[in-house]
């Protein structure tokens, strides 16, 4: 049986929003890695989530639209998961590798919106570290079609994640958000962003399917 | 709006002898030339909320003094295709292919305030683009003001964020506000508070174009003063000291300037590049191309003598 697939708007692209399970209540949003894009099917791990499983192809990724010339930043991906927020309203979200980075940024914005997040393990977990990598500075000429966008594997691979501004944005969901442990960390793999949000006082530590329960315990 | 005056002049301002498109990565961004064709290349890189045309005094000074003036409008900004999204790494590679575009050989980069941040972490990518490179206020040093506390901060970049999420959702029906030429230079005098209302009332000539409501500037009007994300100056300012060209910075140490970057001589000189230059002027502000064009044109002449 073919998913339904929905569309939400950034300015003038259209995104992708695949419905993986139907259902009634808050919906579970699933954001992908770097490079990657929704899958196939609802993942197990998300069984114990009551509502509707949605699953977002970030700008430039699966079925969304490419922006022309780049200029990806996770603070612009933001926005890619706000147009879904403008929609559906509140959602909880399991962001995967870059999608655990925006889940966490959007998490520490939209707080009202955001009832819950889990950080977990994917694609594009560590973005280019705590500093500015070596400087890299190129051009592509590839079919404008292209997915995952070119531009999107360099820029989002190369984006700085200091430890202290990661913690930033956990005070701001942390501080706003009416739900118990709102953000919880189930990545085993963990850069130095990510080490400093499980060290955050708020945040909680599960493995992924008992992080997915939690958050239908606490913030649906 | 019919019948209005739409003509401003300006004492010096001279238009492009030249116009043409770049492309970026797919991208049409409009460029701007000066001088004589066969003149060596000396590329202009505009500050943030600025366009190409804010040069059009500064860059026919350098012309005259014998330099094939090129300068582009970044995207979003002037006449260059506005975006979809914007980021300083796009900036960047805008200024490389734009860079790419004009000459095979190294030329002469100046960059000012934003362009001149940019042209440095450019240059530490891409060294053998330049062959000398003179940055005019755009040199960082402060991250934020030493007198808001950390949470005060927090509070005013969380702000900032739904504030910029709220504007990106309005995204489709953001346009600039339409006014008179004196209405919009009036409204700009705040970020260019030094710069008289003459040159302010020219810029929307060059700047904005009218239609059946009024004169609009062309920038995108998603793009707004401010922003958020992880930044520190001595990321740039590593790039500063790693350079190995003729450099020449110039600062301007007016504190109050709005738009200044407000890097002091201190904040600056232990990073110069072997052999390079810094300028300290306490009476000029951010727009010191601009304020005093003939004085720093001259400078930049000076400086650029041997090479020509």
């Amino acid at each position: 049986m073919s998913r339904r697939v929905e569309h939400v708007t950034n300015g003038r692209l259209r995104l992708a929003v695949h419905v993986l399970a139907e259902g009634e209540g808050v919906p579970l949003l699933l954001l992908h890695g770097l490079g990657d894009r929704t899958g196939a099917e609802r993942p197990a791990w998300s069984a114990a989530w009551p509502g509707p499983v949605l699953g977002l192809d970030f700008t430039g990724h699966g079925s969304s639209d490419r922006p022309v010339g780049g200029g990806y930043t996770p603070e612009n991906l933001m926005a890619d998961v706000d147009a879904v927020l403008a929609v559906h309203g509140p959602v909880c979200i399991v962001g995967r590798g870059l999608g655990a980075w925006v889940a966490l940024l959007i998490a520490g914005a939209r707080p009202q919106l955001v009832h819950g997040v889990v950080l977990a393990d994917g694609t594009g977990l560590a973005g280019g570290g705590p500093e500015p990598p070596s400087p890299h500075v190129t051009s592509f000429d590839g079919p404008a079609e292209d997915r995952p966008d070119p531009y999107a594997l360099l820029e989002l691979a190369r984006d700085v994640r200091p430890p202290d501004y990661a913690v930033d944005f956990v005070r701001f969901a942390v501080e706003e958000s009416e739900r118990e442990a709102p953000i919880v960390v189930s990545a085993r793999i963990r850069p130095p962003w990510l080490e400093a949000v499980a060290d955050a006082v708020g945040v909680v530590d599960l493995p992924l399917e008992e992080a997915v329960a939690h958050l239908a315990r606490t913030a649906t | 709006m019919d019948g209005a005056d739409d003509t401003r002049s300006f004492p010096g301002a001279r238009p492009p002898d030249r116009t043409g498109p770049v492309d970026a990565g797919g991208l049409r961004l409009a460029v701007n030339e000066w001088g004589e064709p066969d003149a060596p290349v000396l590329a202009l890189v505009h500050g943030g909320f600025d366009f190409s045309r804010t040069f059009d005094v500064f860059a026919p000074m350098l012309a005259d003094g014998g330099w094939r003036v090129v300068a582009w409008d970044a995207r979003g900004h002037g006449d260059s295709e506005h975006a979809h999204f914007y980021s300083w790494p796009a900036d960047v590679r805008d200024h490389f292919c734009a860079i790419s575009a004009l000459a095979d050989e190294p030329i002469v980069l100046l960059g000012h305030s934003k362009g001149g941040g940019q042209l440095l972490d450019l240059l530490d990518a891409r060294p053998g683009l330049a062959r000398a490179f003179v940055n005019l206020d755009g040199l960082p040093s402060q991250f934020s003001a030493p007198d808001i506390n950390d949470r005060e901060r927090r509070r005013m970049r969380r702000a900032d964020l739904s504030a910029a999420l709220d504007r990106r959702r309005r995204r489709n029906e953001l346009r600039r506000r339409p006014d008179t030429i004196e209405g919009l230079a009036e409204r700009r005098a705040p970020m260019n508070p030094r710069l008289s209302r003459e040159w302010l009332e020219y810029l929307v000539t060059v700047g904005a174009r009218r239609d059946d409501e009024g004169w609009r500037w062309k920038i995108d009007p998603v793009l707004h003063l401010g922003g958020f994300g992880p930044w520190r100056p001595q990321w740039s300012m590593e790039h500063l000291a790693a350079l190995d060209l003729p450099f020449l910075g110039v600062l301007s140490g007016v504190q109050d300037d709005p738009m200044g970057w407000k890097s002091r001589r201190d904040d600056v000189a232990p990073y110069l590049p072997p052999g390079g230059r810094l300028e300290y002027f306490d009476d000029i502000g951010h727009f010191l191309h601009i304020e005093q064009p003939r004085f720093i044109a001259d400078l930049v002449l000076e400086f650029l003598e041997p090479l020509r």
